[in-house]
């Protein structure tokens, strides 16, 4: 059972994934404009937030920011526009996936399913990297068990889907991903999401890890390809 | 992105009219105006040489004619009352040898004749060649007269002067013919160069007279030509697509009038353009609301269906409400998709669609769609393993998708896939080919023009399919996005083929391929 908060102002939505996600087993508390929502947040203490973008009062992007300030959870988009700009922003504003108006209760199972999901599925689990305590990479210092990352000796604090994305990456370090194995390995997503997704979380993921996010070492482009962990 | 959407036909033909004036010769208006007044310039000058030319010949030799028979006239007179009547042929010698002596500057050599007698000259045996016209004439009409020969090459002139008694020694009251006559020829050697100096004056000057022509000309052909030219370029503004091209009017000429012409052409082209777009501008608008405002209690709606799709199969609903639930859960989902055909078409319409285009493998790409809707087992799909293209793959997925479902909605199984790279194609940088053909009956040649036309049902009878009624137009739209081509045939084989062609490497025309 997942702890979910719904932040959305339509009621007839509302009350649609509200009977959906209690349908499958879900908690869910709606909240219908942002500062509700936070407010929402301390009391309920969810598991994962549901957001809408266009609210009366603060906007949801702004609500996301807020919400990243203090706490590393799951948030999801909830978008009436698939096209929208407001999709790459909420992004960049810390969101970890999005669904896009109209999404069935199946689709949305799924998302909250994977994006509570902490770690990628290894392929190949040849088990010693959990065994063996933090890897080291360069500056960087990844707990896989207690999944926490340090760099320098501070820690680095990394929203869920950043983390998944660092820990599937530095897992197989030299190797290059296309967006849309990440988009499957990290997001569950069909192998045609939109590869936005990756390219914001990967700009959060190096505004935090790099020392020059404009040069960056750990996260690196292969242009055409995809991206690639190191080498360093 | 849009004017280039809104008319792709216009912008193709720009160059192509533009390659057709270039093969006329470039000025062919200037050239003529210009010949014209050359050959208006060279006739009058040519004319008034010419009169010129005559009168001043017939000028100098009237002048050289009357001095000499004044001259000759005075010479006889001052002689004649020394000759004897009638004159031996000794007197005629002396006579002639005296004028001769007279001559002077003129150079003449003379002669003088008594009735029909012979010519007789200063020296023994010499003959002054003067001609029997001219000897009959004097004679007859016993006046001077004179004659134009040609002699080596040379103009001669030939005088003859019959003596009168009416003022002689033997003088009577009435003119009488004495019967004696001298004649005297001279060359005109000195008056031919005169004239033909004229002549080298006259070309001297008309030749640089052309040559100056030239320069006004010019002018004048310019300052004609000046507004056409404007009025060209004007046009050709206008038809490639600045409609508010104006041209600055001045003056009453034609010119001017056809520029007013033009001005008030092009405000009316330019007035309608504007209604259409807004037009068109607004029911793109209205669509793109009316989906949009669909969307939120869809959004409702389509989180609810899996509800009720469970409780229509639970077996605790009444029958009839279940089937009910079934249905309005079904359609429900159909709405869902067609409101977000529409969504997309309208993008397509505002030119809000964006290509983010991504290096992939066009085997796997193939594959995962097949996979993803668990086609794998009704189609066959022959792919190039390793092939790469730069495409968007979320619009590649939609492409393969709806080619492959028309195919199995409408054709026969199986449905074949193929894929290949073709090298020739888009300026050697090569291109991707993807052939999706089916089994089945093919498409009717009147309704192969349409299959890609939005809402376009092929069998009025089969109103309502599965699809929106859009999925052909949003692929080609797709298509066109990534700057590719896609046809709909009929195979001899039967069935029906659906081509796609999109170029291999989209990087110079790339938006967003990259962080």
């Amino acid at each position: 059972m997942t702890r979910v908060l719904l932040i959305e102002d339509d009621p007839a939505v509302q009350q649609g994934v509200t009977l959906a996600l209690r349908r499958r087993g879900h908690e869910i508390e709606a909240a219908a404009s942002g500062e509700s929502g936070l407010f929402a947040l301390e009391r309920f203490r969810p598991d994962l937030v549901l957001l809408d973008l266009m609210l009366p009062g603060i906007s949801g992007l702004e609500v996301c920011r807020r919400i990243r300030e203090t706490r590393q959870i799951p948030i999801i988009i909830l978008s009436a526009r698939g096209d929208d700009i407001d999709m790459v922003v909420g992004l960049e504003a810390g969101a970890d996936d999005y669904v896009v108006k109209p999404a069935s209760g199946e689709v949305l199972e799924a998302r909250i399913r994977a994006v509570l999901r902490r770690v990628v599925p290894r392929e190949s689990p040849d088990g010693d990297a959990e065994a063996g305590g933090p890897e080291v990479h360069g500056e960087l210092s990844v707990d896989r068990v207690a999944l926490r990352v340090f760099k320098g000796g501070h820690e680095v604090v990394l929203a869920p889907s950043e983390l998944k994305l660092l820990l599937f990456l530095c897992g197989a370090p030299g190797q290059v991903f296309s967006r849309q194995q990440l988009l499957e390995q990290v997001w569950e997503h069909s192998f045609y999401g939109d590869a936005r997704l990756v390219d914001a979380c990967v700009m959060r993921l190096r505004g935090k890890v790099e020392d020059d996010p404009r040069h960056p070492v750990y996260v690196q482009t292969v242009r055409g390809f995809g991206y690639r962990f190191g080498p360093l | 992105m849009r004017r280039g959407h809104d008319r792709p036909g216009r912008e193709r033909r720009g160059p192509e009219r533009r390659g057709l004036a270039a093969l006329r010769p470039r000025g062919g208006l200037r050239t003529r105006l210009l010949v014209a007044f050359l050959v208006v310039s060279a006739i009058s000058a040519l004319i008034t040489a010419a009169l010129t030319f005559r009168e001043a010949r017939a000028a100098i030799l009237d002048r050289t004619q009357d001095s000499a028979v004044h001259d000759l006239r005075a010479q006889l007179d001052s002689l004649a009352p020394d000759v004897p009547f009638p004159p031996t042929s000794r007197n005629l010698r002396d006579l002639a040898l005296q004028l001769d002596r007279a001559g002077g500057s003129r150079g003449w050599r003379a002669g003088a004749a008594y009735e029909d007698g012979p010519l007789v000259t200063a020296k023994e045996g010499e003959t002054l060649r003067v001609p029997g016209s001219l000897r009959r004439a004097v004679r007859e009409r016993n006046t001077a007269a004179h004659q134009r020969l040609e002699r080596g090459g040379e103009p001669w002139l030939a005088i003859g002067l019959p003596l009168d008694f009416s003022d002689g020694a033997k003088a009577g009251d009435r003119k009488a013919a004495s019967g004696l006559a001298v004649y005297v020829t001279f060359s005109l050697k000195d008056e031919k160069a005169d004239i033909a100096a004229l002549v080298t004056a006259a070309q001297a000057g008309a030749v640089p007279a052309l040559a100056l022509a030239v320069v006004p000309a010019l002018f004048a052909a310019r300052r004609v030509l000046r507004p056409v030219r404007r009025l060209r370029t004007a046009a050709e503004q206008l038809s490639s697509g600045a409609l508010d091209t104006r041209l600055d009017v001045s003056g009453n000429d034609e010119l001017a009038d056809l520029s007013r012409t033009f001005n008030s052409m092009a405000g009316a082209l330019e007035k309608d353009d504007a209604e259409l777009r807004r037009m068109e501008a607004n029911a793109r608008r209205f669509a793109a609301d009316v989906s949009h405002e669909l969307r939120t209690p869809l959004a409702a709606m389509t989180a609810v269906t899996e509800v009720l799709d469970e409780d229509a199969n639970s077996g605790e609903l009444p029958p009839e409400t279940a089937d009910a639930v079934r249905l309005i859960s079904g359609e429900t989902r159909k709405l869902a998709r067609m409101v977000e055909d529409l969504m997309e078409i309208s993008r397509f319409d505002a030119g809000a669609a964006a290509l983010h285009l991504d290096g992939i493998d066009v085997a796997e790409a193939i594959r995962k769609t097949l996979q993803l809707r668990g086609w794998q087992g009704r189609v066959t799909a022959e792919l190039p393993e390793g092939l790469r293209a730069s495409l968007d793959p979320r619009r590649f997925d939609v492409i393969v998708a709806n080619l492959v479902g028309n195919a199995l909605r409408h054709g026969g199984e199986p449905v074949v896939v193929r894929a290949y790279a073709e090298e020739g194609l888009y300026g050697g940088e090569g291109g991707l080919v993807v052939e999706v053909a089916d089994q089945g009956p093919g498409i009717p040649a009147d309704v192969l023009p349409h299959v890609f036309d939005r809402f376009y049902k092929a069998d009025a009878a089969r109103a309502r399919s599965d699809g929106s009624g859009l999925g052909l137009a949003i692929t080609l739209e797709n298509v066109r996005l990534h700057h590719g081509t896609l046809d709909a045939a009929n195979s001899p084989e039967g069935g029906a083929v659906f081509t796609l062609t999109v170029p291999l490497r989209q990087a110079s025309r790339a938006a967003t391929e990259d962080v």
